[in-house]
């Protein structure tokens, strides 16, 4: 605790803000139901009402209370976008780190198997998929993270790739230390402020990815609120000045401000500079 | 030298293969979607009996394995086949549009790419400075927005209240040189704002991540200045995965920008993907998808290069 | 309302149907706004200037054949380059066009078609019936992909009487068939050796094709000796393909293009506001439906697809997904602006404890309807799904929206899931839409009904001249469709579309299609 405590009185400003908004997105995410005034889908108003007594944001074009509906699309977006992330980075760093490591038969097929992938585009590569298997979450959710594993495994790898060459791994080989020991010793540790920086915006291209998708009709189903879709759905506005579909966009904007300063102040104290 | 030669040559088979396995896969996805081009053309108005003509009309009749077997023996020849829904030269009709993509991606990279990477180096010498965080702030907040949505309010500003762009970048070959690049800047200024954090935060993180080297400790005791270290020192070695960030990024400036060719009437080639698909006009996907791919080998194989050559460590794996 | 004409009419060549503007007053709308503008100043066409269009529609896979044509661009662009036997005139009637007039047999079985002399193709040949014989055939027979099929399935033989008359045998009587000799897909292009080309862009047409990219542009440039002398006014139509709905008002807005279609019903009352722009609106036929398979359970249990047409808002449907462009449907497809409209048949209203009520007599308690919905069935399909959910939960139905993929909708859902959206373009008269879309065993049949009654009075009404009788048929018909047909007709979409006042639309358009029947670039010029 008293740890805990110091190194958040070392933290800069910037980093401590960033965790404040991260808290504060969980705690809304995880309470939504208590803290909203409606339901998340219900109708409870006509469309497009103003800001004002009742509701707090005014409607959408459904007559939705637009906080309500922000408070729930926090669960469902940053939900689904980080555990589509996590698992990326998961399948995406192991599978790179054993290509680095190993190297031989085992780098080539992997590399040849992230090629491939890769090489399809992914926007088509996803229509194609969830036409054939239909949308759900879990498909979703499976397919956008197997396609950004490619990109984290590219990135573990070439970094791996670097510090595989390195002295102290050539010592730890000549020592006898099995694979799985070199990986998380040596290359793990080393590898990871670029995958840490990686990780603050692959959530970002996630939740990109996924309003793309729903562009094309396959993303977050509604009347599921999630912030792509909100953005989306009323994007035309901004063409007239009106800035509604700001909201959620400034939403996201914030949590990925928030989640790369805290992966700056990570990046620093990994770096071990003094400064 | 030979070395990297001879990696070229294996990496072009390689290149080749990969190429076989994504036509086998886009085959066997667009085979296995649900409805074929005959059902998807003719729509709501399609019947049993008028799309049972249509396939006899397109030779769908022929077993799969038969037309993949076709279609490859015509691309071993150079020949790309006509599109099934109208009949036309695929070349042709890729040729266009595949310039035009390239167009904007060339513009958006010669705008991005040194602005990143000054960007970067910037903020790794100034970090957590107030210019390295609102950098930051502002980059991330454009990779925030949806494309489509950074796109309007950059039309909103540029082409509707201050009109100094034209709202859609419409253009045909028939359009003049410098017309075209005026036209496509506002796209590519969209773009820019989607690339640019991602390259700009990698520069950062790579070149903060060597500070503490004992190389770089070295030239700190040297008394060098902080400018000439992280350029002539660190930069050079954080080049590998700089290049990388940056080659993914040009890929993706290729191959994934239909929202912003949808937002700005652009005839590129990922509109034209997307429509053929839709319409299941496997020709006309497949030849889309082999330049897709081949785009993506060849930028790759480049990035490899550009690595080796400034780490020639990476040669010699063991 | 209105029953201005008798049905002798369409027999001697001019079909008439209730006046557009009368239609649109009855009901209570504002006419298009081009009236109130041509107050301010005489009409007069004015000639020349090159048109730029912005349509929201088209795609890379496009053609020129007339079979494949699908959309309001290969729509708008079939009336720019041909010319059909009749055309829908602004009053929903069907005047001649390549024909001079038309004439049936009084058992209307047998319809001759005197073409018009002098008439020029694109190309230089001159107008004969194997040109029209040609065009008619390309959509009939084993080897059509054509969806007009279905219609010419009435035609038992179609022969030349002298170079300027086809003689066109029917099955059976019907009185509506200068309609469907004149749908869009059946243009008349040059035949050769009894064949027409159907890729080729050559027609009859007020515009000669100058160059067409599938899904970007097409142009044409004046056909000078167009038959029509007070028709194609612009030197050179541009037309663009504009998908994304934000682009299409921007590069209005601008002046990157002179006019659209499909304007943003969220954000019209904005783009009205916009200096320089007008804003049209136009009643048709266009309704939204939610179709349930009557041959598959639970839909085929009336006391549940009863429960159903009352658990729903029309109202607020109206006003959320179409923002008030259009009125409240019920539950069948005849338009109030079509001629036999039953007027005195009860609109249906939303009760949650009839739908409660009914929703119990078939036996449904707590079962959980699907409804399929996807943006491609009509814009607003998915919302207008959602919304349908809220209402329906108030009566303790439990809808589950199933959001299907855009791709491939009219190929994987439609007409295979138990009930889903869908749209219809409609069509201007009774027999048609309830031919198409209703009579047991039609192809897009797409509730899959059968109702012995209904089918019996359709054959009856199709072949009766006389109006009146004709009359109590149709609204029989209406009435049975409503209480115990499969598809819930919730609205009636308006055509709303915007062009610049530099832009000088029709006095009166037609409501046939969007943007006066899709002849804008026939019948509009630059003010």
């Amino acid at each position: 605790m008293d740890a805990t405590l110091r190194l958040l009185r070392s933290a800069p400003p910037t980093a401590l803000f960033g965790l404040f908004i991260i808290f504060a997105y969980s705690f809304i995410a995880i309470f939504a139901p208590v803290l909203t005034p409606y339901g998340e889908t219900e109708i409870v108003g006509a469309e497009f009402e103003p800001w004002g007594e009742g509701f707090v944001l005014g409607t959408d074009s459904l007559g939705r209370d637009m906080l309500t509906r922000l408070i729930y699309g926090a669960r469902n977006t940053i939900g689904i976008a980080f555990l589509t992330t996590a698992l990326a980075f998961l399948l995406g760093s192991v599978t790179g780190f054993l290509a680095a490591t190993i190297s031989g038969w085992v780098d080539q097929l992997l590399s040849r198997i992230v090629d491939v992938l890769m090489a399809i585009p992914a926007l088509i590569f996803g229509l194609l998929v969830l036409t054939i298997v239909g949308t759900s979450i879990t498909n979703m959710v499976l397919v956008i993270a197997v396609l950004e594993s490619t990109r984290v495994f590219r990135l573990a790898r070439a970094v791996a790739m670097g510090i595989v060459v390195m002295d102290y791994v050539e010592a730890a080989r000549l020592r006898g230390e099995g694979l799985w020991w070199i990986m998380t010793r040596e290359v793990l540790p080393n590898a990871l402020p670029p995958l840490v920086a990686e990780f603050g915006l692959r959530f970002c291209f996630v939740f990109l990815f996924i309003s793309a998708l729903s562009f094309l009709g396959l993303g977050i189903q509604p009347p599921t609120a999630d912030w792509g879709s909100m953005v989306r759905d009323n994007a035309t506005l901004i063409t007239f000045g009106d800035i509604t579909p700001l909201m959620p966009a400034a939403a996201i904007a914030l949590l990925t401000v928030a989640v790369n300063f805290v992966v700056d102040w990570f990046l620093h104290k990994a770096s071990g500079l003094k400064e | 030298m030979a070395q990297i030669m001879k990696m070229v040559a294996q990496r072009f088979a390689l290149g080749f293969l990969t190429l076989f396995v994504v036509s086998l896969i886009i085959f066997l996805g667009i085979e296995l979607l649900p409805g074929d081009i005959a059902e998807e053309i003719l729509g709501q108005g399609a019947t049993p009996e008028t799309v049972a003509a249509f396939r006899r009309e397109l030779g769908l009749d022929v077993p799969a394995h038969i037309r993949y077997v076709e279609w490859l023996w015509n691309m071993l020849q150079g020949d790309m086949g006509r599109s099934l829904a109208n009949k036309r030269e695929i070349s042709e009709l890729i040729g266009l549009r595949f310039g035009n993509t390239l167009f904007l991606a060339v513009t958006a990279a010669a705008i991005s790419v040194p602005l990143a990477l000054t960007l970067g180096v910037l903020a790794a010498l100034y970090r957590y400075s107030f210019y390295d965080r609102a950098v930051n702030v502002v980059t991330l907040s454009s990779i925030s927005f949806p494309e489509f949505f950074v796109a309007y309010i950059l039309i909103f500003f540029l082409a509707v209240t201050y009109p100094v762009f034209p709202s859609i970048a419409n253009i045909s070959d028939a359009t003049p040189f410098w017309d075209k690049v005026y036209k496509v800047l506002l796209p590519a200024l969209t773009l820019t704002l989607v690339v640019v954090a991602h390259m700009m935060r990698m520069t950062r993180a790579a070149i903060i991540n060597l500070l503490a080297s004992p190389y770089i400790e070295m030239a700190n005791l040297k008394g060098l200045s902080r400018a000439r270290i992280i350029v002539k020192h660190a930069l050079p070695n954080a080049l590998a995965p700089i290049i990388n960030v940056v080659v993914i990024n040009l890929a993706y400036l290729i191959v994934g920008v239909v929202v912003v060719e949808v937002v700005f009437v652009y005839p590129g080639l990922g509109q034209l993907m997307v429509d053929s698909v839709s319409k299941r006009d496997l020709p006309v996907v497949q030849a889309s998808a082999m330049i897709f791919a081949g785009t993506y080998v060849l930028l790759n194989l480049l990035a490899d290069i550009l690595s080796i050559l400034t780490n020639p460590r990476l040669l010699h794996p063991r | 309302m209105t029953s201005n004409k008798k049905l002798t009419a369409p027999l001697s060549g001019d079909v008439s149907r209730r006046g557009f503007l009368g239609g649109t007053a009855a009901l209570g709308i504002t006419a298009a706004s081009t009236s109130a503008l041509m107050g301010r100043k005489a009409y007069a066409a004015k000639k020349g200037g090159h048109l730029r269009a912005g349509i929201g529609h088209g795609s890379t896979t496009d053609s020129l054949d007339p079979a494949t044509w699908e959309n309001g661009f290969s729509l708008s662009m079939d009336y720019t380059l041909f010319n059909h036997l009749g055309e829908v005139d602004h009053t929903g009637g069907v005047k001649p066009e390549l024909a001079e007039s038309w004439e049936a047999s009084p058992d209307a079985k047998t319809w001759s078609f005197k073409l018009r002399k002098g008439v020029e193709f694109h190309n230089g040949k001159s107008l004969e019936a194997e040109d029209v014989i040609a065009s008619i055939q390309y959509h009939m027979g084993e080897d059509t992909k054509s969806p007009a099929k279905s219609l010419l399935k009435q035609v038992t033989s179609i022969k030349a009487d002298g170079k300027h008359e086809v003689v066109i045998e029917l099955e059976s009587g019907n009185a509506d068939f200068p309609y469907v000799i004149s749908d869009y897909h059946i243009a008349i292009k040059p035949s050769k050796d009894g064949k027409i080309d159907p890729t080729e862009g050559i027609g009859t047409g007020g515009y000669v094709l100058e160059n067409y990219e599938p899904g970007v542009r097409f142009m044409a440039n004046k056909n000078k000796n167009y038959f029509k002398s007070d028709r194609g006014h612009f030197d050179q139509v541009e037309m663009i393909t504009i998908i994304d709905l934000a682009a299409r008002q921007n590069a209005l807005t601008t002046g990157e293009i002179d006019m659209m279609d499909r304007a943003d019903l969220k954000t019209v009352h904005l783009l009205k506001r916009k200096p320089g722009i007008n804003v049209m609106e136009t009643v048709g036929y266009k309704h939204y439906t939610f179709p349930m398979r009557t041959d598959t359970a639970p839909f085929d249990n009336n006391e549940l697809r009863l429960a159903l047409k009352y658990a729903l808002d029309r109202d607020e449907l109206v006003k959320k997904i179409l923002r008030g462009h259009g009125v409240v449907g019920n539950d069948h497809p005849i338009s109030p602006t079509n001629q036999y409209h039953a007027d005195g048949l009860a609109q249906r209203s939303y009760d949650p404890d009839k739908a409660k009520f009914h929703f119990k007599k078939a036996g449904m308690d707590g079962t959980v309807i699907q409804l399929s919905a996807a943006d491609a069935a009509f814009p607003g399909a998915v919302d207008a799904a959602v919304l349908y959910k809220e209402h329906a939960a108030k009566a303790g139905i439990n809808i589950e929206v199933v959001r299907e993929p855009n791709d491939g909708y009219w190929s994987n859902v439609w007409m295979k899931k138990g009930w889903g959206a869908c749209y219809w373009g409609g069509r201007p008269t009774e027999d048609w839409m309830f031919t198409t879309a209703y009579a047991a065993g039609a192809d897009w049949n797409d509730t899959f009904w059968k109702h012995d009654r209904f089918n019996e009075l359709l054959l009856a009404a199709r072949a009766e001249l006389d109006s009146d009788k004709r009359r109590t048929m149709y609204y029989e018909m209406q009435e049975i469709v409503s209480n115990e047909g499969g598809v819930v007709v919730p609205m009636f979409a308006n055509y709303v579309f915007a062009a610049s006042d530099k832009i000088l639309p029709s006095e009166q358009m037609a409501g046939n299609w969007e943007l006066d029947g899709a002849k804008f670039a026939e019948r509009w010029s630059f003010a």
